[in-house]
């Protein structure tokens, strides 16, 4: 899905989160949303996925006005920093919650979610853990889970926030390249939010360098490595 | 040949230190809880069981446990639900005012029972408007069960809520968030994520908020009149009961009311051995 954001701006009282940015998001692009704290990109990640509504400006996928869409009709899976998984369910039923949420009529059969569940476990390489809970896994696990369950819901676009943000080096490492291959598999487009620029210039296709709610540059890894459009982010990618 | 010390752990006390600790806290615990409750068993007891069971099932004794029964049976639902929608605003929303709200939430324990009871007592009294339009028209708050369903819900206010509001801000809104994208409907997010992820505090709060509302005395001596066989729950009947000398009869009725608290608390022990691994299964994450 080609994801467009059109002089998207949001204060919090007093506070400018987002100054107006323009943004365009090809479908199936892997996309970086790279910077500081404070620099407004898990905001504008949020702004995506409908849990934050921008104080002005649009936001169009393929073309239509999405801005007034709420979080569930946005259909995006989001993987949150914390994974926020339930911790009173299984994993099995972590990854079913979004087909069981369903309406009755779009609700598949409760052996059509086994399937799908069982096939989600599978493809992040966590055959026999669908009876585990939560609190029972690594982190590794845990972040792979959440990505399961966001992609239960066949989502139209991928949103991670921070996804590699509280793991060691070397699942770290692991993962990315577990990301890089979802992507491909599913060619949805997913934009990830991350304050690493190994990560950022590693894994994606796109990245948008963003400081103080105001986007420094967009551009393909080895263009803004060769020509930093500012200061800023010759400073930030050199770090 | 030297002294070895022995190894001990940096924040492992003398033995001394650790004996004089125990023996405090034993100490402590046999005179102010132990004893009296023995106490009270045994006054209750002391003309044999069937004299207490006798003195219970006199009508005004009777009449009594029923009240209190009903009066706890409307307060601590009332206070659950309302102790639910309270902390879940409070944490999960900012809004202006917040901080009033929370300071309300906390009036009860800061004001005297009796006070409340007073102000019950003016609010719907025969000398205010509102008291007499209702009176006029044959609802009686005052010196009647609805008075002291309202007191009784006023001075428990605060126990659901205040269990509820540190277990869910430090559980966050993520969880809830998560449920939101995955397509959920706020009420199915309050049903499958929130309310089972705050069921163990919301256990502990209602069985608090139980045991306060069967025991309330003050708020309740007020409003109620202490109308015998009618308006005066146990608490207060066993006051009368005691001053009028009849000791058995008062240490029979305050002998059930400490063998339902009592209740409550192994209801409380028995959960929390029988779901010993789902505890600490959904405690850290």
């Amino acid at each position: 899905m080609h994801i467009q954001i059109d002089e998207i701006a949001k204060t919090f009282g007093a506070t400018t989160a987002l100054h107006p940015l323009a943004l365009n998001l090809p479908s199936g692009a892997l996309v970086a949303l790279l910077g500081p704290s404070g620099s407004g990109k898990t905001t504008l990640l949020r702004i995506l996925g409908g849990l934050e509504f921008p104080t002005s400006g649009r936001v169009l996928f393929d073309g239509v006005d999405a801005t007034g869409l709420t979080v569930q009709e946005r259909r995006a899976g989001f993987v949150f920093q914390s994974y926020a998984l339930f911790r009173h369910m299984t994993v099995f039923e972590n990854i079913a919650y979004g087909l069981r949420a369903r309406p009755r009529r779009t609700r598949p059969e409760a052996a059509e979610i086994t399937r799908r569940v069982t096939k989600l476990l599978d493809l992040i390489q966590l055959p026999d853990i669908g009876q585990r809970y939560p609190s029972q896994l690594s982190g590794g696990q845990r972040q792979r889970v959440a990505l399961a369950r966001a992609l239960a819901i066949e989502p139209r676009m991928l949103l991670l926030d921070e996804p590699f943000g509280a793991l060691d080096a070397r699942v770290r490492k692991e993962l990315r390249q577990g990301l890089r291959e979802i992507h491909d598999t599913t060619g949805l487009t997913t934009v990830f939010v991350t304050h690493d620029q190994d990560e950022a210039m590693e894994l994606a296709d796109l990245v948008v360098v963003m400081s103080m709610g105001r986007i420094e540059q967009v551009g393909r890894p080895q263009d803004i490595r060769a020509a930093p459009a500012t200061a800023f982010v010759r400073e930030f990618i050199s770090a | 040949m030297s002294d070895i010390p022995v190894p001990r752990a940096a924040t492992e006390e003398s033995r001394i230190v650790r004996l004089v600790l125990i023996l405090l806290a034993v100490g402590g615990l046999a005179i102010l809880v132990a004893a009296p409750l023995i106490a009270v068993f045994a006054q209750a007891l002391s003309d044999g069981g069937r004299a207490a069971v006798a003195s219970l099932a006199q009508p005004d004794a009777w009449e009594a446990i029923r009240l209190t029964l009903i009066v706890a049976a409307v307060s601590v639902p009332v206070n659950a639900i309302f102790g639910i929608a309270a902390a879940w605003a409070i944490t999960k929303f900012d809004f202006p005012g917040k901080t009033v709200l929370i300071t309300l939430i906390d009036l009860p324990f800061s004001v005297s029972p009796v006070v409340a009871g007073l102000c019950f007592v003016l609010l719907f009294g025969s000398h205010s408007l509102l008291g007499s339009w209702l009176i006029g028209n044959g609802y009686p708050i005052v010196f009647a069960l609805p008075g002291i369903i309202l007191a009784t819900v006023f001075v428990t206010f605060p126990f659901v809520a205040r269990e509820l509001i540190p277990v869910m801000i430090e559980q966050g809104r993520a969880e809830e968030e998560a449920a939101l994208t995955l397509g959920a409907s706020g009420w199915r997010v309050l049903r499958t994520v929130t309310l089972p992820n705050i069921r163990w505090a919301l256990l502990y709060g209602v069985l608090l908020c139980n045991a306060r509302a069967m025991g309330e005395f003050g708020a309740v001596a007020v409003v109620s009149g202490k109308i015998r066989g009618e308006t005066a729950t146990m608490p207060i009947t066993i006051e009368m009961m005691y001053n009028e000398y009849l000791s058995v009869a008062a240490f029979s009725m305050a002998a059930l009311l400490a063998l339902l608290a009592l209740v409550t608390l192994a209801i409380k022990s028995l959960l929390e051995w029988r779901y010993a691994d789902q505890l600490a299964a959904t405690r850290r994450h």
